[in-house]
């Protein structure tokens, strides 16, 4: 077949665009190697939002702390960093849903064809949240999401989980399956990507982390692995105290 | 105008295991040899070092090593009736990209197909009766022996080092190995693989049940190994990161670990990365390939001229490109005519979670590899009588739990909140004591006439080509077969001492949205007749000889087993009668 002049520019403009980081090379006569060629992920550093605005980061602070409460052993979603990992995502490829098939029309469709939203997850959170706040300022005096007490929180959570309660404008309980996948996501993510600060979430279900080598260990059945969890960026005891 | 390169004497398109056997194969017999990848280069140093591959979120929720929807998607939808919408994020499977190909990230379950699998429909309709089958459904034979690809098998395996216990050597039922697998001509080049935990535990309920439990068969070697070509891997640590990641330790088997070092040395043979075949050229007569035409990464459109054409891309790229090259006349489902996207298969998956006491059980699910696990196969293709059942295929099943991971390894009991703080005790208190097995019951996927591949009328890629449409539904025998397997493995589960199953059961309709394998077939089947056919028994295109078409595109329909192992075999058969047959008489290898 043919590709019309127009077709293939345009269709190179996205293909430049996407794929700068590689190029097109010949490969012959010896294995392609280049030193320090690798790419270790960027390690979230805390300080202000760089999505959120502050009302949007307390509110997500205040659904994760519902999605994953604090208990006397384990931190909750918002001291274990879920939010500020959310925040972090949702500034990034993950958050205007970089590398999908973003070509329309969009056209709504089964549940078994998957999302079909011109909107990527940061769209989708700033639209939500603004309407989490709306509904609560207009229900309970006021108030917005966070200023709520939790057992409100709860209840309004449970209602919007089971359709009882519409937000305007935005599909309720889609926004609020996406925020405990996101949560729960960030929990259990390596701390490298700003949430399960300190590896809680890991020292919680017993996971031992980033390790690489479990051959003395895997035919000692049913026996507690000892040794602590390990993130990618190492340890806080490894580095000497000052 | 593209640019034109001087002539090949081979170009294969897609540099991943069928390409890289195929490049091997034929260099070895002196002929010029380019690959055009698509993707990248990968090396484990550069992309998936053990210092950070252990990472769930980038490589396994976000996708690093796949293929990008915005590259090439494909429209999807269960019936002919509706409008299919395009697959904006990867689901149900995961189509790989880059040097290596699926062989980068599979889990190295390295299975052999039945020898009943390929003369499936002979063998069915002589046991049962042609009325057995569904009306709609379309399976053939393979147009191949499991005797024809033994010696085939064979060299894959030794190729990979594979770690397994043998079950019938020439004949012979071996003890502890797959009683129902074809004959072997030698037993595997490495032992089995350890056994964790939960995996020994499952075999001792599935003999105590009187089933006869296996290893599964494994590129994640359980030893250090040199292959016949020289190239060295190392024992498999059983880090949990395997199946989405790429081996950091040169453990798990892959072009990389096991042909490029020695492929990439040779003077006759070289590889572009980053450039995608647009389409194969054909000249006027429609009879010859001409080569290929390609873009780079700068855009720039190239010719590359060839005397054969090897199509090693994954099975749906494979179709698309013939259909895009306007090679084969495209399936038409309606007039139940052409070939070009019929027997498009998938698999039917489903699993069964244990919850155990947290008091009595540790199962460390972290500990484990790609194709760690002890299965059954009592229940697999048709090794049991389906007369009573009233459905055809079945399926492997067995813990085979891969990982740890805990973004999507933390499973709490059937009930459980899915937020809050039931939700994190039940996290707590199961993480340890849970079996997951995943892809616990590993089922066939049958062929019907509604279940097919063409060019979608509406999307497009960026190249303004059409994308390919899925039309993919589960028929009622899937279904059946998914119910009676699940519920033969939960007897199972519940046999090692789970106070709580969690049913899993594969239900329709298909979900695009929802992983099962990547083990997608069909579209470019092989088979002895070029009117129910794309290709011969040799996998050489029937309308255009000198073309061969590679992997599970071939596939007239799935059997119950990780197709890698048959699609090497086929690679190596396929190549076996280029270097014997083809070249010294150019032309078709069957006359139909």
């Amino acid at each position: 077949m043919t590709i019309g002049r127009r077709e293939f520019l345009a269709g190179t403009a996205i293909l430049v665009l996407s794929t700068m980081k590689s190029r097109a090379t010949i490969i012959s006569g010896e294995l392609p190697w280049a030193p320090n060629a690798g790419t270790p992920p960027i390690p979230v550093r805390p300080g202000p939002w760089h999505y959120f605005t502050s009302d949007e980061g307390r509110a997500v602070e205040a659904l994760a702390d519902r999605i994953i409460p604090p208990d006397p052993q384990t931190p909750g979603g918002k001291d274990s960093g879920s939010a500020v990992f959310i925040d972090r995502q949702l500034a990034g490829p993950y958050g205007r849903s970089e590398g999908h098939y973003n070509q329309p029309p969009f056209m709504p469709g089964t549940r078994q064809q998957g999302s079909q939203s011109e909107k990527g997850p940061a769209a989708v959170y700033r639209e939500a949240l603004a309407a989490l706040d709306r509904y609560c300022q207009s229900t309970y005096q006021g108030k917005r999401f966070a200023d709520l007490s939790d057992q409100q929180k709860d209840e309004l959570l449970k209602n919007i989980e089971d359709e009882k309660t519409k937000l305007e404008g935005i599909d309720g309980k889609s926004f609020f399956a996406l925020v405990i996948k996101d949560v729960q996501t960030g929990f259990f993510a390596d701390p490298i990507y700003g949430g399960n600060v300190d590896m809680v979430a890991w020292k919680m279900i017993g996971y031992p982390g980033a390790r690489y080598n479990y051959l003395d260990w895997v035919d000692r059945h049913n026996e507690r692995f000892p040794l602590p969890p390990v993130s990618l960026m190492g340890r806080a005891d490894w580095s000497p105290k000052p | 105008m593209p640019q034109k390169l001087p002539r090949k004497d081979v170009v294969i398109i897609g540099l991943g295991w069928t390409g890289s056997i195929l490049a091997h194969e034929l260099t070895d017999e002196g002929l010029d040899v380019i690959a055009i990848e698509r993707g990248p280069w990968r090396d484990a140093p550069t992309e998936f070092p053990p210092n950070y591959v252990q990472d769930e979120l980038r490589y396994r929720i976000r996708h690093e090593l796949f293929l990008r929807p915005e590259q090439n998607t494909f429209t999807f939808r269960n019936k002919m009736n509706q409008t299919a919408l395009p697959i904006r994020d990867w689901g149900s499977f995961m189509p790989p990209n880059g040097v290596g190909g699926g062989g980068v990230h599979w889990n190295a379950e390295t299975f052999r197909f039945l020898p009943s699998d390929f003369v499936l429909k002979t063998h069915l309709t002589e046991r049962y009766g042609a009325a057995f089958l569904p009306e709609d459904m379309t399976i053939q034979d393979f147009g191949v022996t499991y005797d024809d690809l033994e010696p085939h098998y064979d060299a894959f395996e030794y190729l990979c080092g594979t770690s397994g216990t043998a079950g019938n050597l020439r004949g012979q039922i071996q003890e502890g190995g797959n009683p129902f697998e074809g004959p072997r001509s030698r037993p595997y080049p490495t032992p089995a693989q350890k056994q964790p935990f939960s995996h020994t535990l499952f075999a001792k309920a599935a003999r105590e049940l009187g089933y006869k439990p296996f290893p599964q068969p494994s590129g994640n070697l359980s030893q250090a190994y040199t292959n016949p070509l020289g190239v060295r891997m190392g024992p498999c640590t059983y880090c949990g990161f395997c199946e989405w990641f790429g081996c950091g330790n040169y453990s798990k088997a892959s072009p990389q670990t096991t042909i490029l070092p020695l492929l990439v040395r040779k003077s006759n043979f070289a590889a572009r990365d980053n450039s995608e075949v647009l389409h194969i050229n054909v000249d006027r007569s429609g009879k010859r390939a001409t080569g290929v035409t390609f873009v780079d990464t700068g855009g720039v459109e190239w010719e590359q001229p060839a005397d054969l054409v090897i199509l090693s891309a994954y099975t749906l790229f494979n179709v698309q490109m013939l259909l895009n090259s306007k090679i084969g006349t495209p399936y038409d489902a309606v007039a139940n005519k052409g070939v070009i996207g019929r027997n498009f298969t998938h698999q039917t998956i489903s699993t069964v979670n244990g919850f155990f006491d947290n008091k009595k059980f540790n199962f460390n699910p972290f500990i484990a590899s790609g194709s760690i696990g002890m299965c059954i196969d009592e229940f697999n293709g048709d090794n049991f009588d389906h007369g009573p059942h009233g459905f055809v295929g079945g399926g492997y099943m067995g813990q085979v739990q891969t990982n740890g991971r805990p973004i999507q390894s933390t499973s709490v009991p059937p009930g459980t909140p899915k937020w809050g703080a039931a939700w994190k005790s039940a996290a707590r208190d199961n993480y340890l004591s849970t079996v997951r097995p995943g892809t616990g019951v590993h089922g066939s996927f049958y062929s019907y006439r509604d279940v097919y591949l063409d060019l979608d009328p509406t999307y497009k890629d960026r190249f303004g080509r059409p994308l390919m449409r899925m039309t993919i539904d589960f028929h009622d025998n899937e279904l059946k077969q998914n119910a009676f397997l699940t519920d033969k493995f939960a007897e199972i589960i519940h046999a090692m001492g789970a106070h709580t199953l969690d049913k899993q059961y594969r239900k329709g309709p298909y979900d695009s949205t929802d992983y099962q394998t990547t083990h997608l077939n069909g579209g470019a089947i092989m088979g002895t007749d070029p009117s129910t056919s794309a290709i011969n028994r040799y996998l050489q295109s029937w309308d255009v000889p000198n073309l061969f078409v590679m992997g599970a595109s071939a596939f007239p329909q799935n059997a119950g087993y990780n197709p890698t192992g048959p699609v090497a075999a086929l690679a190596f058969w396929a190549a076996a009668a280029i270097r014997g047959q083809y070249l010294k008489n150019p032309g078709p290898l069957v006359h139909a």
